[in-house]
């Protein structure tokens, strides 16, 4: 009797245990070791204890700033674009039209697709002189651009097209930065397509037929059924989309530069600086695990920012 | 066509635009693959490749070790879903039918992990790896992905919708909870087994950052790795590139094929918050 008890308390941990040792290995146990590693001067090997100094000298560093703007201006070109046009794929999908799995399936093709493929083939595609997206440009008669060895800001490049000229502050995200973004909103917008198609068909087909015969139009139930009613996948798609933009890697890493984050630095992004500083040129795990814990306390407080400002308005159910 | 497919015309129309954006990249990429470099060097190109290079797959093929980097990346892919799956369904059993103490509470404290991203822990699993002195190895590319938040919460959603009276009826009949896993409820569970070993296949297959970390040697390469190194040494080659680019997503792509319905309805229930 008292063996059987004891299995049986015993047992539940056996089934947890595998699933229990990894995740407190290589998720819980870095995330705790990761704050110990900050603190100290980590080259190659833990040297002096240092409190916050790298957080310190992190705040000093004139390229931790710029990667964290271009950064910024990435998220802030990536996310609405792509929720806008998933959301507007998403709805014509949704209207009963012949083919529509054919339709989904080819803007579900990139998602699957590895980002570092799919990075070579962008890169060709904006090869300055030899790239379609010239070619596409010529087309419709506008001259080539430079793409990813483009550093001046968008907004510059606009003023300057039409005899204007403005500030080197207020030029915006390098056409460099530009290139990546788009070419990341083609690369997500399939997923985020099928998850709004999810939400829309969860939508109750009646209530459509009601305001129809209210005499709604369809920009009018749109905005009165669709947009409420949708809210929660929205704004599930707005959390995810702002996240994984905000750990923009690979596509710097390959079709950037050389050196990567160019030209001129404007395409450095705040996950390849960490990996500049922890792996690839200085070694120094103290100082990237700074600026990953300072990347993950952004995330964190952004992701608890939308919740409360959205979550009002937000209607489940 | 009826008048209410007529009018439908617009709305086929953007879809077409917004689908032939989303397919131009690829076939691009195969065009580019199959030109003579010359070709592929004329500005305005060439849309299609004027007589097909086959072998240009085979001179992509050559210049790098890709056999090599596919078995690296089938081993570690099919370990990670193998693992996945045994781990995920034991501690998905035991988070949705065995009792025992702090079960809700260790729960939650799974899910939070759900919402750290991968580089807050990179750098310190580095240093772990380093100390285990499993850099550079399997171990390194496997183990840290054998378990995952994410796929335990499927299984445990889908475990907790099995009648209870199954359960009761099974013990009566002298059958062990684990007997109860193995012949009930994984038999009952196949669609939710599938999506999960879809999404960790997926996800170590394409996975490119964590291997570029943890390998640093060429015979411990995964795919992706591989290509990314062969762009560097290939420099100015594009259609060798796009050549190797192709076949490194063809298996993915063949796998979507046969699996679309599944693979898009499966991302779909992903963002659905219970």
């Amino acid at each position: 009797m008292k063996v059987s008890g004891y299995r049986k308390r015993l047992s539940p941990l056996f089934y947890l245990l595998p699933a229990l040792v990894i995740i407190i290995a290589f998720r819980l146990l870095p995330i705790l070791y990761s704050f110990f590693v900050s603190f100290f001067e980590w080259k190659l090997k833990r040297g002096a204890f240092v409190g916050l100094g790298q957080y310190k000298t992190l705040l000093h560093d004139p390229i931790f700033w710029k990667s964290l703007l271009n950064t910024a201006y990435f998220v802030l070109g990536t996310v609405p674009t792509s929720l806008l046009l998933s959301l507007f794929f998403a709805v014509l999908l949704n209207q009963r039209i012949r083919a529509m799995g054919a339709y989904r399936t080819t803007f579900f093709l990139p998602v699957i697709t590895s980002l570092v493929a799919v990075s070579m083939v962008w890169k060709w595609i904006y090869h300055p002189r030899l790239g379609l997206a010239n070619f596409l440009l010529g087309l419709i008669g506008i001259k080539p651009l430079g793409w990813l060895n483009e550093p001046t800001g968008i907004f510059k490049l606009t003023a300057n097209s039409i005899g204007l000229s403005i500030p080197n502050w207020l030029g915006g995200p390098s056409l460099a930065l530009v290139a990546i973004i788009i070419m990341s909103v083609w690369k997500g917008l399939g997923y985020n397509i099928v998850l709004f198609l999810a939400g829309l068909q969860n939508i109750p087909k009646q209530l459509y037929e009601a305001a129809r015969i209210d005499g709604a139009g369809p920009f009018r139930s749109f905005r009165r059924i669709t947009w409420p009613l949708l809210s929660p996948t929205t704004f599930y798609v707005l959390l995810m989309t702002t996240i994984v933009s905000f750990q923009v890697f690979t596509q710097i890493y390959l079709m950037t530069g050389p050196p990567v984050g160019g030209p001129q630095g404007t395409t450095k992004v705040i996950v390849y600086y960490l990996f500049e500083k922890g792996f690839d040129a200085g070694f120094d795990r103290g100082y990237a695990s700074a600026i990953a814990l300072v990347l993950f306390s952004i995330i964190l407080s952004l992701t608890l920012l939308q919740r409360k400002l959205v979550e009002r308005k937000v209607h489940y159910g | 066509m009826d008048r209410g497919q007529w009018s439908k015309i617009p709305i086929h129309l953007s879809l077409i635009i917004g689908g032939v954006a989303a397919i131009t990249p690829f076939l691009w990429m195969v065009s580019t693959s199959l030109k003579l470099p010359p070709e592929a060097l004329k500005f305005p190109p060439s849309l299609l490749p004027h007589l097909p290079q086959w072998a240009n797959y085979l001179e992509a093929w050559r210049e790098a070790p890709f056999a090599r980097y596919f078995l690296n990346t089938i081993f570690v892919s099919s370990s990670v879903v193998c693992s996945v799956l045994f781990t995920s369904a034991l501690a998905a059993f035991a988070f949705s039918w065995l009792e025992f103490k702090g079960r809700e509470a260790l729960f939650v404290g799974f899910l939070s992990m759900m919402m750290v991203p991968m580089v807050v822990y990179l750098v310190p699993s580095y240093i772990i790896l380093y100390k285990l002195k499993w850099l550079d190895t399997y171990w390194a590319l496997i183990i840290p992905w054998g378990a995952n938040v994410f796929s335990i919460f499927l299984l445990r959603q889908h475990f907790k919708t099995i009648p209870r009276d199954l359960y009761d009826a099974a013990i009566i009949d002298g059958c062990s909870p684990f007997g109860f896993l193995w012949r009930v409820v994984l038999p009952l569970s196949k669609a939710v087994l599938v999506t999960v070993a879809l999404f960790s296949l997926i996800g170590s297959w394409n996975s490119f950052m964590w291997p570029l970390v943890v390998t640093n040697s060429d015979k411990m390469r995964v795919i992706q790795v591989g290509l990314a190194n062969f762009s560097q040494e290939s420099g100015t080659r594009w259609t060798l590139l796009m050549a190797a680019s192709t076949f490194c997503v063809a298996p993915l792509l063949l796998v979507f094929f046969f699996a679309q319905k599944k693979i898009i309805s499966s991302f779909a229930r992903s963002g659905l918050k219970e």
